[in-house]
């Protein structure tokens, strides 16, 4: 969510009102913006030996394009508050009849295919007003335009420059110009070096680096007007006494750019001689079909159910009633002439936000207030609840580990690379670990295939604790599954870590005897016709005994203390499936993990007991 | 502590034999070589028993330096020089002399004295002879006195030979003990415990049971314990299981470019979609299209599909949509999930394939708690990995009005009251209300979760009629939870950085408890 500032006082003079910071906040709240702070009594900058004037810093929701300067938060705060109209932007075509062009190259296919265009003539700029212009196109080139890599924003003193404008695209050798608040001319390519690590404009390069040809406007003399969306000519700078402005855009995204365009100009031609007028400017680009002139201020009209405006918002206004609570949201809105159903609702260009008839819903029940809206009874329907089975199957098995006094802990899901296999003594064949693409740190490269990691780490940091300490986790590992959809599957698993002075390798075996018993599953012994063999490795055999239950069988595995370590085979339905291991952790494992004492871990699969 | 007492014989036994003859002793007067801390647990024996009472007395006792020991013992140097030539009836040389005191040191430092106290005087040749018959040596009395009592009755005179070096302080712990209620000379054999043997051999009748020490706490239990935020995960899910809502299938952490996002109407180009905030799967690299996993799943996956595609693209319901070219790659890259509405948006599109009685899609009410990813900078206030509580309401005729009621009841539930709506932005749902209540403790409004209906364009793509009006909201797990519990630092709470005794000494969670 942007914060923009705005100088209080000057806000409170626009809105013709003095307001405390609790009757400020409460606006805010009731238009749903947010005030996020108020510098009065805050330390303030001093600049140029004045210090700064107290600041509302106030949070604008990331679809309100047209409050992101303080233009616009004036003017929209001052039609909630019914104290003004919304301003009729008209388009001027100069007297002459004739527009300013901008001839579009098919080559700017390549790289950057659209262009819009808009003039301000005999615009007065106040300091105040110079800044937030400065300050909106940035803002909109963070947000809206994903930082210039869907539309960038130049702006001119055409008094300086003179049409008809071309947009080109040429090889960055053929580019040559003074770039802006600079003394010496360069090329596209000397200048794509000179601004590598520049802190402002160094992160847009990348736009275009690779690209064959580079955006380029030109005025009828081949001055050179901007390298989109890099930067301007020094020629054609824009200053505090510049009268007439010539702002192009240019773009990848034709909706973001046209929004661009409805946006600036509606909130700076209030300074126009004129104000709120707006001379066009004609795209000629024949070759994808986007020849047309700029902006297009035609407010769109849509069509709004009464009836559902109605039943969403608990309310059952009159057609007329709901056109007068639009107004407040800057609409204009009118009964339908033919239909009692609807009404005709013409949408401002500043209002790119609205999308549907909910948009305009929505708007009515701020215009009503959010917190005056009946209330009613809340339940429809009677619906039936339910748990979710492998939730209710892992919250026995939390309960039974806590009642046998094990702790539970809950470290985190993501793990790097060696915490869940080298560190285990564990090979990573490449089909079950899921990897990020884009972690911060190496603490996120994986998606955990074990819970071992996280309750060794969670022993490792609290090694103050007495011993023995004794933990559990019962949570879900992911695997790659490239049979799915999502190519990967997320799988519950119990596991539990004894750390002290002698191993628990047998209280680990009991807690596994312990909660398989509260899961009735009945343990096999050899007695029973269980047959190990040194060879039989983990691979379960046909001829194991018909009973259901589970039984366990030592493993040489690497994770583990040679001779101290079991698989877990369970048989359900005489279906048999090796669900987990335990055992006494190998010293080497201990040693990555930082753990002075003997470990013995037991860590089981529990989906197989749905 | 035994074998100590053991060398100076039976300690409590001699105290109280002590007793027997006195109304009340000092056990530095009557036991002076024992140390002070054998005397108390001593005492403290015959205490719990309520055969002595005693009081501790803490005071400072004057104690003999060396050279002081010596003083008291064979006088002061310069009375010492005075002996020596008193007995002499010619006087002394220097050397005579320091041959008859057979110390140079006392000699030089006694001469001096001597000299000024007029006990001596220089004689015929140089030598030295007493001038007095006799005199007083003040200084060996008092040290003498001091040595007897410890102390002495003219305080200036422990301030002076503490500046001369020969008296030094030293702070000495006793008792004044006194006959208890139930004073003997005899210590009985006490029991500590009610056994099986005694009941057996009808001994409890006889027996005398130490005083149990009502003053301290219980064994340690060694108990198991949950985790402080899956106690609360559970007092939500109660709430939820009251209120009619059944459980989602939320154990599916990798998700779809799709299923997370797009499905939801969020644009592709949305900053919530960029690296620095999601978190892209290398391996596995791309998913397939949406498509049935199940046999029982009914679902018309392929007009899904392009519906969501041609309302992003084009618009479609009533909606002018984003307008702007789809990509379909961009719809099939694997994601961790950075939000559980992820598997709300896959039930809901799975209902629209159900019918109810009337042979529509049924009224449902659905939740999950669990974890969600987020690709942020770690810090104490965000990790990478947190709970999502979330609950979604799909019913005819739903109103807003309906909807700020049921949050009233569901917060309710845990003791949150009085709550505000504020208007807001959410890609997929309009209206969007933050839910506010008053904090007493913090004296303002705070933020306590998200909410709002669901866009049309998500609905509709599904299949959903265009009456059936969705309700989601959501809160993370942990914010309520440090709030609750005065945590500062989320990596205290969540992760292997949690203090283990916060686990176990953690109290049960009752939320509607404020």
């Amino acid at each position: 969510m942007p914060t923009i500032s705005v100088d209080k006082a000057e806000l409170y003079k626009a809105l013709g009102q003095e307001y405390t910071t609790e009757e400020f906040e409460t606006l805010c709240f009731e238009f749903g913006i947010e005030l996020d702070e108020d510098t009065t009594n805050s330390e303030r900058p001093v600049v140029n030996s004045k210090q700064e004037a107290p600041q509302l810093k106030i949070e604008i929701p990331a679809n309100r394009y047209d409050m992101l300067c303080f233009e616009g938060i004036a003017l929209m705060l001052n039609i909630f508050r019914e104290k003004a109209p919304l301003p009729d932007y008209r388009l001027v075509v100069p007297k002459n009849g004739k527009l300013q062009t901008i001839t579009v190259h098919p080559d700017t296919l390549k790289v950057r295919p659209y262009v819009s265009g808009a003039i301000l003539r005999n615009i007065k700029f106040t300091q105040e007003a110079y800044d937030s212009f400065i300050s909106l196109q940035d803002k909109l080139h963070q947000n809206l335009a994903r930082q210039r890599t869907l539309v960038a924003i130049g702006t001119h003193d055409l008094d300086t420059i003179k049409g008809p404008f071309t947009y080109e695209a040429l090889p960055p050798k053929e580019i040559s110009f003074v770039p802006l608040n600079q003394k010496k001319e360069m090329n596209a390519e000397e200048l794509m070096q000179f601004y590598e690590n520049d802190k402002h404009l160094g992160k847009y390069l990348h736009i275009i680096r690779d690209k064959p040809v580079y955006p380029v406007i030109y005025d009828s003399q081949r001055i050179v007007c901007s390298m989109p969306p890099i930067i301007n000519g020094d020629h054609s700078k824009i200053k505090l006494e510049t009268t007439n402005v010539f702002i192009e855009m240019t773009g990848t995204d034709r909706t973001k750019l046209e929004i661009v365009n409805n946006i600036i100009v509606s909130m700076f031609s209030q300074y126009c001689s004129e104000p709120f007028t707006i001379e066009p400017v004609k795209i000629i680009s024949g070759h994808n079909g986007e020849t047309r002139q700029t902006p297009d201020l035609t407010p769109r009209v849509a069509e709004a159910e009464v009836d559902y405006i109605n039943a969403c918002c608990g309310l059952s206004e009159t057609p007329e009633s709901i056109c007068k609570l639009l107004s407040k949201m800057c609409y204009t809105a009118t009964p339908h002439k033919i239909s009692k159903n609807l009404i005709s609702v013409s949408i401002p260009p500043t209002r790119a936000d609205v999308l549907h008839q909910c948009d305009i819903m929505e708007d009515v029940a701020i215009s009503y207030g959010f917190n005056d809206l009946p209330r009613t009874a809340p339940n429809k329907a009677s619906t039936i609840a339910q748990p979710l089975m492998i939730n209710k199957l892992g919250d026995i098995v939390r309960m039974e580990a806590a009642m046998a006094g094990w702790s539970e802990v809950m470290p985190l899901i993501l793990c790097s690379h060696d915490e869940n296999f080298a560190w285990l003594n564990r090979v990573d064949d490449g089909t079950t670990a899921v990897r990020l693409a884009n972690p911060k740190t190496a603490e996120y490269q994986i998606v955990r295939t074990s819970l071992l990691p996280g309750l060794l780490k969670t022993i490792r940091e609290n090694k103050k604790h007495s011993v023995p300490i004794k933990v559990f986790e019962v949570s879900d590992v992911a695997f790659k599954d490239l049979s799915l959809e999502r190519k990967s599957r997320n799988e519950r698993h119990f596991a539990a870590a004894w750390y002290g002075k002698t191993s628990g390798f047998e209280i680990v075996h009991g807690l596994l005897d312990r909660v398989l018993l509260m899961l009735k599953t009945a343990f096999l012994t050899h007695e029973e016709g269980l047959d190990s063999h040194k060879d039989l490795e983990y691979e379960v055999r046909e001829e194991h005994v018909k009973k259901d239950g589970y039984w366990i069988e030592e493993i040489d595995e690497e994770t583990f203390f040679k001779g101290h370590a079991a698989a877990i085979y369970l048989r359900v339905d005489g279906k048999q499936v090796r669900i987990g291991e335990f055992g006494i952790l190998h010293p080497t494992v201990l040693e990555k993990f930082e753990l002075r004492y003997p470990v013995s871990t037991l860590e089981i699969n529990l989906e197989v007991f749905l | 502590m035994a074998n100590v007492q053991s060398g100076h014989g039976d300690l409590p036994s001699e105290i109280l034999q002590a007793l027997s003859q006195n109304e009340s002793i000092l056990t530095s007067e009557v036991f002076p070589s024992y140390k002070s801390t054998d005397v108390k647990g001593a005492l403290d024996r015959l205490g719990s028993r309520l055969m002595v009472t005693y009081e501790t007395i803490d005071r400072e006792e004057a104690i003999l330096e060396a050279e002081a020991v010596e003083i008291a013992a064979s006088g002061s140097h310069e009375a010492r020089v005075f002996d020596a030539l008193r007995k002499a009836m010619d006087g002394l040389t220097v050397l005579e002399l320091e041959e008859a005191v057979g110390d140079k040191n006392v000699v030089k430092v006694g001469q001096g004295k001597a000299f000024k106290s007029k006990w001596i005087a220089k004689g015929k040749e140089g030598r030295l002879v007493a001038s007095t018959d006799s005199i007083q040596d003040v200084t060996r009395e008092q040290l003498q006195t001091i040595q007897k009592t410890r102390t002495h009755p003219d305080p200036k005179v422990i301030t002076d030979l503490k500046k001369r070096k020969l008296v030094k302080m030293q702070k000495v712990i006793s008792f004044k003990v006194q006959k208890g209620p139930k004073f003997a000379l005899e210590i009985v054999k006490e029991e500590t415990d009610l056994t099986a043997d005694m009941l057996a051999s009808g001994a409890w009748k006889t027996a005398a049971f130490k005083p149990y020490n009502f003053k301290s706490l219980g064994a340690d239990q060694n108990a198991g314990a949950l985790h402080p935020l899956n106690k609360v995960r559970h007092e939500f899910r109660q709430i939820f299981f009251e209120m009619g809502f059944e459980e989602m299938p939320t154990n599916r952490f990798v998700e779809t470019g799709f299923w997370n996002f797009d499905a939801l109407f969020v644009p592709q180009q949305h900053p919530a979609r960029d690296l620095q905030d999601t978190f892209y799967i290398l391996d596995p690299k791309t998913a397939d299209k949406p498509h049935a996993e199940t046999e029982d799943d009914k679902g018309d996956y392929e007009s899904y599909w392009k519906n969501v595609q041609e309302v992003h693209q084009n618009g479609k319901y009533g909606s002018i949509g984003y307008r702007y070219p789809w990509a379909e790659d961009e719809s099939l890259r694997l994601v961790l999930r950075t939000h559980t509405t992820a598997i709300s948006t896959a039930m809901l599109h799975k209902l629209a394939s159900k019918k109810g009685p009337d042979g529509r899609p049924p009224p449902a009410r659905y939740f999950s708690i669990d974890r969600v990813f987020r690709n942020e900078t770690v810090d104490a206030t965000h990790l990478a990995e947190f709970h999502q509580v979330e609950g979604v309401i799909a019913d005819y005729g739903l109103s807003l009005g309906g909807l700020m009621e049921f949050m009233e009841i569901f917060f309710n539930k845990m003791g949150i009251e009085d709550l505000r709506f504020k208007p807001a932005y959410n890609p997929y749902t309009e209206p969007s209300m933050e839910i506010f209540s008053f904090h007493k403790g913090l004296n303002k409004l705070v933020e306590i979760g998200n909410s709002g209906m669901f866009r049309p364009e998500m609905l509709e793509s599904m299949g959903l009629p265009k009456d059936l009006r969705v309700f989601g909201w959501g809160l993370s797990l942990e914010r309520p939870t440090m709030i609750k519990y005065k945590v500062n630092n989320i990596r205290e709470l969540l992760g292997h950085k949690v203090d283990l005794s916060f686990i176990e000494r953690n109290p049960a969670v009752r939320l509607e408890k404020t």
